[in-house]
């Protein structure tokens, strides 16, 4: 390590292309400016936090990822209730069986607007345009939701948690997994229930949100060619590919299905 | 306990209700929630979206 203090006239190292960057002190090429660079590179934080979206976002179906969302913080703020008092509370007081309730009912409503949310993005196949690993860290989301239920299930600490987990076992060890995951086991179960299972969703969710913003929304189909009368483009009658609007020239350019 | 149990809107001390349809067997509860799925889906897809600012562009 050679790193030095340098002086107030001395140009910001680590700073973007342009910004006299090139030709400084070789603080340039420290791990530290070269992860900010590159974090700077691909989510510049107008693209990070953006003030608008394209006009064909303003649709219900795109509100489903983030009431997913909405719904992941009341079942991550009703856990932490339930976690802080425990099962003796949980099963016998009021509250207890209202917070119970509660982290319940948002795990209902996560998984309904996760699968709504799914369908809409499978039938705009919007993978498309190198969001691949949108929809692969979507994939994750859900089938690790699926365990944390799954081990939410069996935490109840009642004779409903152990029916399931003495059925769930047999299924388990037929598969091969029952070594290192015994349903059996409540201590191995909650952890995973409390801890490990709700880090990787938030982990994957937190992905996710960024690749969805480092893409950007994918574009909509092209539209089918019709007949040029029945086509909407103002007063003359102009094929797609002269379309004005920037955001089609792009699919255009980068999708790979034909147009017409 | 019990009281809590009664105190559910609908009764749930009994069985549950299944649908089924040759090897496919659905417990009503289920088939509810993906019907109420669908046509949530189908109304998001159809409803208008008013957006609250009008678009400069
Ligand atoms: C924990 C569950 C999930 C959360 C919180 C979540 C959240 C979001 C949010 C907020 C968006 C951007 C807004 C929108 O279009 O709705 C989004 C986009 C997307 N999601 Fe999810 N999602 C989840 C699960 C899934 C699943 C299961 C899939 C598919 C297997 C998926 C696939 C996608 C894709 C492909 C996009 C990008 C759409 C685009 O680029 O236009 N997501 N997600």
């Amino acid at each position: 390590m050679t790193d030095t203090v340098h002086s107030d006239s001395a140009p910001p190292n680590g700073a973007l292309p342009g910004t006299g960057d090139e030709n400084v002190t070789g603080d340039e090429k420290m791990w530290t400016a070269r992860v900010r660079r590159a974090a700077m590179r691909t989510l510049p934080p107008d693209k990070l936090l953006p003030d608008r979206q394209p006009s064909y976002v303003a649709s219900w179906i795109y509100v489903f990822g983030v009431l997913t969302i909405a719904a992941l913080v009341v079942i991550i703020a009703s856990g932490v209730v339930l976690t802080w008092k425990g099962p003796s509370w949980w099963h016998v007081s009021k509250v207890g069986l209202f917070f119970n309730s509660i982290h319940l009912w948002s795990v209902e409503l996560f998984f309904f607007f996760m699968v709504i949310h799914l369908w809409g993005k499978f039938f705009m196949a919007a993978w498309r345009g190198r969001r691949r690993a949108t929809w692969v860290t979507g994939v994750v989301c859900f089938v690790v939701s699926i365990g944390a239920a799954f081990t939410g299930y069996i935490s109840q600490q009642n004779f409903d948690s152990q029916w399931i987990a003495t059925q769930a076992k047999d299924g388990l060890n037929s598969v091969g997994i029952g070594a290192f995951f015994n349903v059996l086991n409540f201590g191995q179960m909650l952890l995973w229930h409390v801890l490990l299972l709700p880090a990787v969703v938030i982990a994957f969710v937190g992905l996710h949100i960024l690749l969805v913003r480092r893409r950007g929304v994918v574009h909509p189909f092209p539209a089918r060619a019709r007949p040029a009368r029945h086509r909407i483009t103002g007063a003359a009658t102009v094929p797609d590919e002269a379309l004005p609007s920037s955001e089609i020239e792009t699919v255009l350019h980068k999708d790979p299905e034909p147009v017409r | 306990m019990i009281d809590v149990v009664s105190a559910s809107i609908v009764n749930l001390t009994h069985p549950g209700h299944y649908l089924h349809w040759g090897f496919i067997q659905l417990s009503l509860a289920n088939s509810i929630v993906i019907l109420a799925m669908l046509a949530v889906f189908v109304l998001a897809l159809v409803l208008p979206f008013r957006s609250g600012r009008r678009s400069r562009r």
